[in-house]
């Protein structure tokens, strides 16, 4: 496929030589330009664009893989029925909470951190590495992790750690809760936001780091607090990175599959959307209706990345034009 | 016409983060007191230690037996041992766990290659030499990236099951190859945009053609950046779990939907699932470490520098 570009785009260079007709010179030199951007472009479209078509089509049909004798065109039915189905729309009210609340606590906590690691001290650079480590165990290990040596109720780290915080009071009652069923949500939050926090943590640290520090130094010969400073230099500076954090991770965190399915599968109210639809085709042959709510997440995420995309591209912009 | 060819260098500290260390953190640590900094790296130790806590607690569990791994109080001291890592590959089961392992390294450095393949040229045509609308072309690449998986994989899988190729490594090769591109043309075209334009007006003069201005001009400045792409498409290969679940059986299962099938439900199997979570995850902390410098311009897209 390269070589092909490559010839192409050959072809192209060789056009530059006088010719009599400019105009088609000129379509040459332009095709010249699209032809090393062209197998990609087509790949893409043809893996993820034409499989989502289908998806739309699907959507519009009655078909369980299991009574394929009562396919037919369905209208909007799917589409009803994901709006109305318990179990649906408990999956998108999962999903808005899971990723609006992972996003939120992973930036905080990363904004605070970054603001810890932006000081010198020793050891910082070590410091940083085992900050970084959360977010480089495979997704489904650190669910694994999470589920069996953290959380576990009776073996688990968590309870162990309070088993030896009562004995240092002289209790031999600890509590020893079982908070994978107590609060299943919570869980998959917690371990969402230990794995996404450096990865925001990473990104505002880069932010912190091109401050313009002329600003900062003059603003504390000025006398300003450390608060001052943080509220109206320093935030407002950190703004557009905190918006592409929250518009990455919000990328990656509707989709999550991993945690929801090894912390959990899904059950006690902790099935998101990509759950939900993996189930809704996968076990239940429910092609129609998995669709449908395909489709949902698709105008879902269209409606956020519409907002969230004005903002990547000021950053993209302001950078293209330097 | 080359108005929008990128200006390469950037005007804000280049460089990866904490190495950024040049004379602006001196005339800082001039500033700061001292005591404020000692307070903020305790706080920070603290909270290093309390995130690495569970990394450390994987790989410690690895190395106890699994009556020393299922105790609470947690046993800190116990014995170390391999009997976990024996286990994990397969030393009483006789499942090994090498299959796998294979189909993820096959799997992941193949869509690897696939992806740098296609999108250096694409990333060229995005920066280098701009086409018309380039911006747009970007936004379409991330657009596909914003369309959650699960609205296509339907399709694919049906596709895969009528063409019989289902459970097969190269239709998740393919997969991969989609599921990153998006991401390495834009992390790419950042690093193209950072070749010096002399250089490419120089190579044009002398009437290099595509493939020779790629090979001596632009891989030798934009190697780092290539290498950071490719170990960001590497890790994010190997960690996917729906598509091969989906997508993949008996023959070309990967490392995490094993990882998801090792627990049994019969006995104490707590040290080596951790056994099994450290191997697996083990590509991942070498390529990340590898690609420390340019991770953070990776993973923003190039946003971030």
């Amino acid at each position: 496929m390269t070589t092909a570009t490559a010839r192409v785009a050959g072809t192209g260079h060789s056009a530059t030589k006088p010719s009599k007709n400019a105009r088609s010179r000129e379509r040459a030199l332009a095709w010249a330009r699209r032809a090393p951007l062209l197998p990609a472009l087509i790949f893409l479209i043809i893996v993820t664009q034409l499989p989502f078509v289908v998806t739309l089509i699907i959507s519009f049909l009655n078909w369980n893989s299991l009574r394929p004798d009562q396919t037919g065109f369905a209208g909007f039915e799917n589409y009803i029925e994901v709006l109305t189905n318990a179990d649906l729309r408990q999956a998108i009210f999962t999903t808005i909470i899971l990723t609006v609340s992972v996003v939120l606590a992973s930036l905080v906590i990363g904004l605070g951190l970054a603001l810890l690691l932006d000081k010198k001290f020793i050891g910082r650079g070590l410091a940083r590495t085992l900050l970084i480590a959360p977010f480089l165990v495979v997704p489904v290990a650190a669910a694994l992790i999470w589920k069996h040596a953290l959380l576990n109720p009776t073996y688990g780290l968590i309870n162990g750690i309070l088993t030896w915080i009562w004995w240092l009071f002289g209790s031999n009652t600890p509590p020893q809760p079982d908070l994978l069923s107590q609060a299943p949500l919570m869980a998959v939050i917690v371990s969402l936001v230990w794995q996404w926090t450096p990865f925001m943590m990473l990104i505002l640290l880069a932010g912190l780091q091109s401050r313009p520090m002329d600003t900062v130094e003059a603003a504390q010969m000025d006398g300003a607090t450390p608060w001052a400073i943080f509220r109206h230099l320093t935030l407002p500076h950190l703004r557009q990175y905190l918006e592409l954090g929250g518009l990455l991770g919000a990328i990656y965190i509707v989709q999550n599959f991993d945690a929801v399915f090894t912390l959990t599968s899904g059950g006690l109210g902790t099935a998101n959307l990509p759950y939900a639809i993996y189930q809704t085709f996968y076990f239940a042959n429910e092609y129609g209706l998995a669709s449908a709510a395909g489709v949902v997440v698709v105008i879902g995420t269209l409606i956020v990345a519409t907002f969230a995309l004005r903002t990547v591209f000021s950053l993209f912009k302001k950078e293209a034009a330097r | 016409m080359s108005t929008l060819t990128p200006a390469a260098p950037h005007s804000t500290p280049p460089g990866p983060t904490a190495l950024n260390t040049g004379t602006r953190r001196r005339g800082k640590s001039r500033m700061d007191p001292t005591r404020n900094n000692t307070a903020a790296g305790i706080a920070a130790w603290l909270l290093a230690l309390l995130f690495a806590t569970p990394v450390l607690w994987m790989i410690l569990t690895s190395f106890h037996s699994e009556t020393d791994a299922a105790t609470n109080p947690p046993s800190v001291a116990a014995n170390l041992t391999l009997d976990a890592y024996k286990e994990f590959f397969g030393a009483s089961s006789g499942v090994s766990p090498w299959p796998p392992l294979i189909n993820s390294a096959t799997a992941s450095i193949l869509s690897t290659v696939l992806v740098l393949v296609l999108a250096i040229p694409a990333a060229y045509a995005l920066s280098i030499r701009p086409v018309k609308k380039w911006t747009d072309v970007m936004f379409f690449f991330l657009s596909t990236k914003m369309m959650p998986v699960v609205a296509a994989i339907l399709p694919l899988y049906l596709f895969a099951k009528t063409t019989g190729a289902l459970d097969n490594i190269w239709f998740l090769v393919l997969m991969y190859t989609s599921m990153n591109l998006p991401i390495a043309v834009w992390m790419m075209r950042s690093f193209l945009a950072e070749v010096p334009e002399e250089m490419l007006e120089a190579a044009q003069i002398d009437g290099a053609g595509l493939l020779l201005t790629l090979r001596k001009i632009v891989a030798p400045v934009a190697m780092p950046g290539i290498a950071a792409t490719a170990l960001i498409c590497f890790i994010f290969s190997w960690n996917e779990l729906l598509l091969a679940r989906v997508l993949t059986g008996v023959m070309a299962g990967t490392a995490p939907v094993f990882l998801t099938g090792f627990v049994s439900s019969q006995g104490l199997f707590l040290a080596k699932v951790c056994a099994a979570a450290v191997v697996i995850s083990l590509p991942v902390l070498f390529a990340g470490f590898a690609a420390q410098d340019k991770l953070v311009q990776g993973l923003s897209l190039g946003a971030v520098k």
